[in-house]
């Protein structure tokens, strides 16, 4: 196993009296795909803001790389929960939103953004509002802004909560697919186990406030996934151990965190 | 050729759905106009008390040259005034919402200041600055300034958090954070104060003319009504509401302006 590129030890964060995150240590590899999960409320989207340095922590360190994420120089491209797309700029200009804050010109940064919107399934739209587009599309303009931005990490806070169960099927099976051609390092908070088993390589489950790893799971299905009956079924079965685990919460589980692999049997 | 008269079709047909929209105000306001106009006549007051709005359309056209004479003065305040409070509201709504201590210290003594009657405040500003275009500026900047401002600042705290947030993660420093999502954010709020105050703008500076001018539509009104010529304070009132109208009219075709994203184009194609 190659060096980790994120590293978490032991992180704690209290909100005034309230313990939020307790003990929380986890690490990606590079070209993981890393998913947290756990009960809304729990401190995931409070992790994020730890890791986009929206908030600061003393209890513990978080290193990228080897070096303190405070010298990693914001090593990550963060994507909101719903979209966040300024309803006031054209699609072409949501998407070179991080370049231009990077300090890039606008129309240098529309002429790098631009071949990648056939990719995204975007191609045609790029001078529409984000009103003007579907709830999927708009996920996917969100994402491409969050890629173009060349971060060595991807954070995904919940990114398809928002859509409808239908078009959030869609957008899993399409993230999966761009996944595994770019292979990005990538960390996706979200709730939604199904979600979470899909898109993942290992899986983190968090429980209620305040949080902690309860468990850690190796999810070892091929890929592409759900396309086959046979791991279908494997997944349902690590789908229902999952829920187990988050709604049937094993007090000896808080605290130390067991790996449990599902290896191919 | 087909498309044009498709396209000229969809017009009438949005045309027509207009007309349709606005009709319950049009008969509305002409079944006031026509009872006043019958009570004027039949009731046998004299015209000197009440004048019927036929009398007061034909003063109106008599007198053309003397209201047009006064509404200029009248347009010149409103808009100087108005400009400069923008302007004004604009750079501190800025400073407050960089400085949030600021906002906590100068919002009470701004909610003081309309609290202030105008009925009051005008004559003595009018006795400070004289019968120039001064007094009448200042008023108007005075009843406009403080709701924009306030307009303005709710404008830029309606900035989606989680836009805050996607910004602050790439790394924007707070002026970039303001300049990309918290003035954009504001634009729907600054128009909405923008309506309203361009209102205000013209009521505040009849209001300052009727405390003492040269030249107005509010000086007019005040000598009309001395001459007891109610006839001709109707006349200048249609005028001012006009005129309010008109800056109205302006305001709301500067929001579409700005905003192209908010109009729905039933072709779906780019705007600009």
């Amino acid at each position: 196993m190659s060096a980790p590129r994120l590293t978490l030890d032991q992180i704690g964060y209290r909100y005034g009296d309230l313990p939020v995150l307790e003990n929380i240590s986890m690490a990606v590899q590079p070209g993981e795909f890393v998913s947290i999960l756990g009960p809304s409320g729990s401190g995931k989207s409070t992790l994020f803001r730890l890791l986009t340095c929206a908030i600061t922590t003393d209890i513990g360190a978080i290193a990228f790389d080897g070096k303190p994420l405070a010298e990693a120089g914001r090593p990550f491209a963060f994507m909101p929960q719903r979209d966040a797309l300024m309803p006031w700029r054209k699609i072409i200009d949501n998407t070179t939103l991080g370049l231009e804050v990077q300090g890039m010109r606008r129309a240098v940064a529309r002429e790098r953004v631009a071949p990648l919107f056939a990719e995204f399934g975007l191609a045609g739209f790029e001078q529409n509002y984000p009103a003007e587009l579907s709830g999927g599309m708009r996920q996917r303009a969100a994402l491409l802004r969050t890629v173009v931005q060349d971060k060595p990490m991807l954070l995904l806070d919940e990114p398809f909560g928002a859509l409808d169960a239908l078009t959030r099927a869609g957008m899993q099976r399409w993230l999966e697919g761009m996944w595994a051609q770019h292979r990005w390092t990538a960390m996706l908070v979200t709730h939604d186990v199904r979600e979470a088993v899909h898109l993942s390589d290992r899986i983190y489950l968090l429980s209620p406030r305040p949080a902690k790893v309860i468990r850690e799971i190796e999810i070892d299905l091929p890929r592409p996934r759900g396309r086959d009956a046979a791991t279908q079924v494997r997944a349902a079965a690590i789908e229902a151990d999952i829920l187990e685990t988050l709604l049937k919460p094993d007090p000896d589980h808080s605290g130390s965190s067991p790996t449990r692999s599902f290896a191919a049997e | 050729m087909s498309f044009s008269q498709s396209q000229s079709g969809r017009i009438a047909v949005q045309m027509i759905s207009h007309i349709r929209h606005a009709l319950p105000a049009v008969l509305a306001v002409g079944s006031l106009v026509l009872i006043w106009e019958a009570y004027a006549h039949f009731s046998g007051v004299s015209p000197t008390t009440l004048p019927a709005p036929s009398r007061v359309l034909a003063q109106a056209y008599e007198y053309r040259q003397a209201l047009l004479d006064n509404a200029i003065p009248t347009l010149r305040a409103t808009l100087t005034g108005f400009a400069l409070s923008l302007i004004a509201a604009f750079l501190l709504s800025i400073i407050v919402d960089f400085v949030p201590r600021l906002k906590r210290a100068l919002f009470p003594v701004l909610i003081i200041s309309q609290t202030l009657p105008l009925v009051a405040i005008a004559p003595l500003i009018v006795l400070w600055f004289g019968f120039g275009l001064l007094p009448k500026i200042l008023l108007v900047a005075l009843v406009t300034f403080f709701p924009m401002l306030v307009a303005l600042s709710k404008g830029y705290e309606a900035t989606e958090p989680e836009l805050e947030q996607l910004l602050a993660s790439m790394g924007a420093p707070r002026w970039k954070l303001f300049w990309l999502a918290r003035l954009p954010s504001s634009l729907p709020f600054f128009f909405a104060g923008l309506r309203i105050s361009i209102t205000y703008a013209v009521v505040g500076a009849i209001f300052a003319e009727y405390a003492g001018a040269a030249k107005g539509l509010g000086i007019y009104m005040l000598n009309a009504k001395n001459n007891f010529r109610p006839d001709l304070v109707l006349a200048a009132v249609l005028v001012s509401a006009a005129l309010t109208l008109c800056l109205f009219a302006a305001a709301v075709l500067a929001e579409r302006l700005a905003m192209p994203w908010t109009r729905r184009t039933s072709t779906g194609g780019p705007i600009r």
